[in-house]
């Protein structure tokens, strides 16, 4: 009987192990990617309660209580109008999330059409499709989305469509590589001949198969807008006052750099710790979907 | 080899055609009309449409897309909205500051960058490397225009060995531009240690190396010697890149430290929503990242012979 409910177990289990198992048990026994798991579903968690855990609300002003450093009633001092920097940064969790995660989606679905298309179907699609990405990639990525804003105009739509059409090239050139090298393999020609179309091969067949990289760089890139984000609103050209942006909060506390530190200090933190943790995920799961990648 | 960097050189037309055709679209997409906008909501009809038969916003796109290359090619960017000058004559004002400004980024990337990765390679698995690995992962996380005010932070109130602002006068001043080339160059230098620690440990590991270790050679001279000259190949292609990216990223670095370079003319033209400024420096950027691609390709190719048969 034992030796029967054995043999049952370890079928079982050998069934339920899927390859999101195998990912998560190789994730877990990395510390440094738990870590940056911990950091992004915190940032989650903070911009989704925002509402409940700051003490105060971000935009209002306060003129009585301005300058005030670090204390128990403010935890990480008042900006100059006398708003709670706590509660700003809670908040300014929402507009990193929200830029982060569209921005990147918008690069990603235009990166997914140009590269699946152009690998897929090769020839002067591809010849054409490829040197408008080279195009698009001859810009250094933060002066393309400084100009793309700076005529657009600033507005929380122009950074997604600014931050979006600066990132599809890479995920063009990455999607397209791997549609390649799977297009010639035995089960897509197999899908040819029982007559699937060309649609359903991509999406069915040949693009589960560019997953791994994908969320890889994926997950690097939202980390990488955010900091674009934070650049822009610096600058001027993205969130715009009296929103709580982190970019925007460290642009209002260059000039209190010597006269209230904690102006400047909080906010960096904030976007540090947010790229950070999307980094050391990205960096996490690259060695976990795909072992062979490890550098 | 003359082949090669003609064909490469070939290949960079359609994509110059395609930089200055996205250049030049980017004043379509200014919400409204530019000559109201230049010149206010108070003019009458008659003088806008003097001004913009002036500017050539009457013609055709496709003759005043022609008018723009042509005009391009001969090195006119156009002239400012705001201080009427020509831009190309603003960007060779400004380009010193930024070359500079660069180069110290640069060169303190790649010292520090290439040592702590090679020391993390040799010594794997020690506490240097982790160090090492933790900075390579942080490093490429920390926003650079914090990094600057911080870095004033620091110096302008507790340390005061350095500068914290401005370039301190006419040529170049070292100490001026230590806190922002540091503040600038500190990403890639994360970059640096990780590109160098893993193209040094797949290096140290080749057959050369234990030929050299074999004939006796001490460990200093098969690092520095031996190993380094081919564990470096990724990093120099890396740094040339790197260059025209970090001259991009110049802008808020200049901004923060009062350095007045293309980057602080840049964000000045984005606050006056001064455009014609904005297109001429977005092409010139554009133009000098791909130049500087072109010849880190040929450099490649004339240090490593395998990819000419490419």
């Amino acid at each position: 009987m034992s030796v029967n409910d054995d043999t049952s177990k370890t079928f079982e289990s050998y069934e339920t192990t899927s390859a999101f198992r195998d990912t998560w048990v190789r994730l877990k026994r990395n510390k440094l990617a738990l870590f940056g798991l911990f950091l992004v579903v915190s940032l989650i968690l903070i911009a989704l309660l925002a509402g409940i855990i700051a003490p105060y609300d971000p935009i209002q002003i306060a003129l009585k209580e301005s300058l005030r450093p670090p204390s128990l009633a403010h935890l990480m001092g008042t900006d100059v109008l006398g708003r709670d920097i706590f509660s700003r940064i809670i908040y300014g969790a929402r507009a990193s999330l929200i830029i982060g995660v569209v921005a990147t989606s918008i690069s990603l679905f235009i990166g997914v059409l140009v590269g699946a298309i152009s690998g897929y179907y090769g020839g002067w699609i591809d010849s054409i499709m490829m040197r408008v990405t080279d195009v698009f990639f001859a810009f250094p990525f933060f002066i393309l989305a400084i100009a793309i804003m700076t005529f657009l105009g600033p507005s929380f739509i122009n950074i997604f469509i600014a931050l979006g059409i600066v990132g599809w090239t890479n995920y063009a050139r990455l999607i397209r590589g791997q549609v390649i090298s799977v297009k010639e393999s035995d089960y897509v020609e197999a899908a040819h001949a029982v007559g699937a179309k060309d649609a359903r091969i991509i999406w069915k067949h040949v693009m589960p198969n560019t997953l791994a990289p994908i969320i890889v760089y994926t997950t690097m890139n939202v980390g990488g807008v955010i900091l674009a984000e934070a650049g822009l609103s610096f600058l001027g050209i993205g969130v715009q006052p009296p929103a709580p942006s982190w970019g925007l909060m460290l642009a209002e506390a260059s000039n209190f750099i010597f006269n209230a530190p904690w102006m400047v200090i909080w906010p960096g933190v904030a976007i540090f710790l947010t790229v950070l943790g999307y980094n050391l995920l990205g960096d996490g799961l690259r060695d976990a979907l795909d072992p062979r990648l490890k550098q | 080899m003359t082949r090669y960097i003609i064909q490469r050189v070939l290949q960079l037309v359609p994509v110059i055609i395609g930089i200055s055709i996205v250049t030049f679209l980017m004043m379509m997409l200014i919400p409204g009309d530019p000559v109201l906008l230049m010149l206010g909501q108070h003019i009458t009809p008659q003088t806008a449409e003097n001004v913009r038969h002036g500017l050539g916003l009457d013609q055709p796109m496709l003759t005043r897309y022609a008018h723009y290359m042509w005009n391009a090619l001969h090195g006119d960017l156009g002239r400012s909205y705001i201080q009427h000058q020509a831009v190309s004559q603003m960007l060779a004002d400004k380009i010193p500051v930024t070359f500079r400004l660069t180069m110290v980024a640069m060169v303190i990337a790649v010292t520090f960058g290439v040592l702590i990765g090679i020391l993390s390679a040799v010594k794997q698995y020690s506490f240097l490397d982790t160090f090492a690995t933790l900075f390579a992962l942080t490093g490429v996380s920390v926003p650079t225009f914090w990094l600057g005010m911080m870095l004033q932070l620091l110096f302008g109130v507790i340390l005061h060995i350095l500068p914290v602002s401005g370039t301190g006068g006419e040529g170049f001043h070292l100490q001026n531009y230590l806190l922002p080339g540091f503040a600038l160059g500190f990403a890639s230098m994360a970059m640096y240690v990780r590109l160098t620690r893993s193209s040094m440990l797949e290096v140290i590991r080749q057959d050369y190396i234990r030929t050299a270790r074999a004939k006796g050679l001490s460990s200093r001279v098969v690092i520095f010697k031996h190993a380094m000259k081919n564990a470096l190949i990724p990093v120099a292609t890396q740094a040339g890149m790197d260059f025209a990216g970090l001259m991009g990223g110049a802008i808020l670095t200049e901004t923060i430290f009062s350095l007045p370079g293309i980057g602080s003319m840049l964000f000045n033209a984005i606050t006056r929503r001064d455009y014609p400024v904005v297109q001429g420096v977005t092409l010139f950027l554009a133009l000098v990242f791909v130049l500087i691609n072109l010849l880190v390709d040929i450099s490649y190719a004339v240090l490593d012979p395998r990819i000419r048969y490419d």
